[in-house]
């Protein structure tokens, strides 16, 4: 199989390409258009800042490339982000996959939402043999609303989007490269799809 | 809910762990990447691997030895243990660590933290405070330990958080391997009035006093070393432990 992970100026790229290892894949990290377009999988991994990570991926015709794959693609974290509508992060415009925002979490507990937190409503293929309940690792500043894409989701201060999905698009705000078994699972449910 | 997590600290030296410890099924017990796993199995929610590794020269050893981390662990780890400024933060992050924690070159060069944060992101700065309750009050102290400062804890810590620190990780030398309890009271005073995460280090002797830490010190997460690495609390049993009090945790 042919795992495509895009390269750009984000953080994590590298614990993705591990744990792909981990579960015997070895993905091409690359922003080659021509290699992603022809991957059987594509992942958007992320963590930095939302208006850097637009202008990049602009910059290097990722942005035009991605909305129009066929194959399943899988943004993480930043990820997750950018495929929505905008971020409140810098008032970015983002790529508009999912018809949906991105906020700030409100201050009334520590930001951003480090650690273990539960995922629930749990939908579709990439939640095969995933418990309701189950516990995954988070990063995050800005969350994204709920929505008809919502195929996931955490409380933290108030309900969001753990995960979203529309075709196929997939995302999550957590980061399976990091969620333990839990996000093993996730990841080989995600190849297998 | 957000679960408080329990990581177990690592020290390392010359590219193998310290401490002895009492765990079956494991090839080599100084193994810091066969440990590693072990505690992630056992349902550990993080790990820090300080590396106390005294010469300069043996320091590229850690950073070879935080990229064998990387490729086997499914959970975050923090590494710290000598750095001294960016570039070293780079290194590590580069081989694979999650985040990094930094102390006496935090105090030594506060702007140092900025700088991490703007960098690499707050998420991956991690800065560790040493406490002491002094005729002063509660003050920071820096070489592992051994060197007084002017600082105030309470002070620091602000600073260090208005400066982009992600985490706080607070250890209390008055308790630190006494295995009498962790520190309640400053532990409480930080987590309570910072808008960061407060891991609370120093005196695990027993899963009471895992209780106390999250229930009075409210702390977000607990460090701790020697009753990991004798077997003396099993992280499982702690888990069950703690969720009898409805302390949230990841089981």
């Amino acid at each position: 199989m042919k795992v495509a992970v895009i390269k750009y100026n984000a953080g994590n790229i590298h614990s993705v390409r591990l744990a792909l290892q981990r579960l015997g894949v070895d993905p091409l990290v690359t922003n080659d258009h021509e290699t992603i377009r022809s991957a059987d999988k594509v992942i958007f991994p992320g963590v930095g800042e939302a208006s850097s990570a637009m202008e990049n991926i602009r910059a290097n015709g990722i942005a035009e490339l991605l909305p129009q794959l066929k194959q399943p693609v899988l943004g993480i974290c930043l990820g997750l982000q950018l495929m929505c509508r905008y971020s409140e992060e810098n008032d970015t415009e983002c790529l508009g996959i999912f018809d949906t925002a991105v906020r700030r979490f409100p201050p009334q507990e520590k930001v951003p939402h480090m650690g273990w937190n539960t995922i629930d409503s749990l939908k579709g293929d990439l939640f095969s043999d995933i418990a309701s309940g189950s516990y995954v690792y988070f990063v995050h500043s800005y969350y994204a609303e709920l929505s008809e894409y919502t195929v996931a989701t955490t409380s933290y201060i108030l309900p969001f989007s753990a995960a979203l999905q529309k075709d196929n698009f997939y995302a999550v705000q957590f980061h399976p490269e990091k969620s333990g078994m839990v996000g093993e699972q996730i990841l080989r449910n995600f190849l297998e799809i | 809910m957000l679960a408080k997590r329990i990581i177990p600290c690592l020290d390392v030296r010359d590219g193998q762990t310290v401490k002895g410890v009492n765990f079956i099924n494991i090839r080599q017990a100084g193994d810091p990447v066969e440990l590693g796993a072990a505690y992630a199995e056992q349902g550990a929610d993080e790990l820090i691997f300080l590396d106390i590794t005294a010469s300069v020269e043996k320091r590229a050893t850690f950073a070879w030895l935080v990229e064998k981390i990387a490729r086997k662990l499914n959970i975050p780890f923090t590494v710290g243990g000598g750095i001294r400024n960016a570039d070293d933060v780079a290194r590590l992050l580069d081989a694979g660590a999650d985040k990094i924690t930094i102390n006496t070159a935090a105090v030594r060069q506060p702007e140092l933290v900025e700088k991490l944060a703007a960098r690499f992101g707050s998420q991956c700065v991690v800065v560790a405070i040493d406490t002491k309750n002094t005729a002063k009050g509660d003050v920071v102290y820096i070489h592992g330990g051994r060197t007084p400062t002017e600082q105030k804890t309470r002070d620091w810590a602000r600073e260090v958080v208005e400066r982009g620190a992600g985490e706080i990780m607070l250890t209390s030398m008055d308790h630190d391997g006494t295995k009498n309890g962790f520190a309640l009271g400053i532990t409480c005073e930080l987590a309570e009035s910072l808008p960061i995460p407060v891991i609370a280090s120093g005196g695990a002797g027993s899963k009471d006093h895992f209780v106390d830490v999250f229930k009075k010190g409210k702390a977000d997460a607990a460090l701790a070393a020697s009753v990991f690495h004798f077997g003396e609390i099993l992280i499982p049993n702690l888990k069950r432990y703690l969720r009898q009090f409805e302390i949230e945790v990841r089981v």
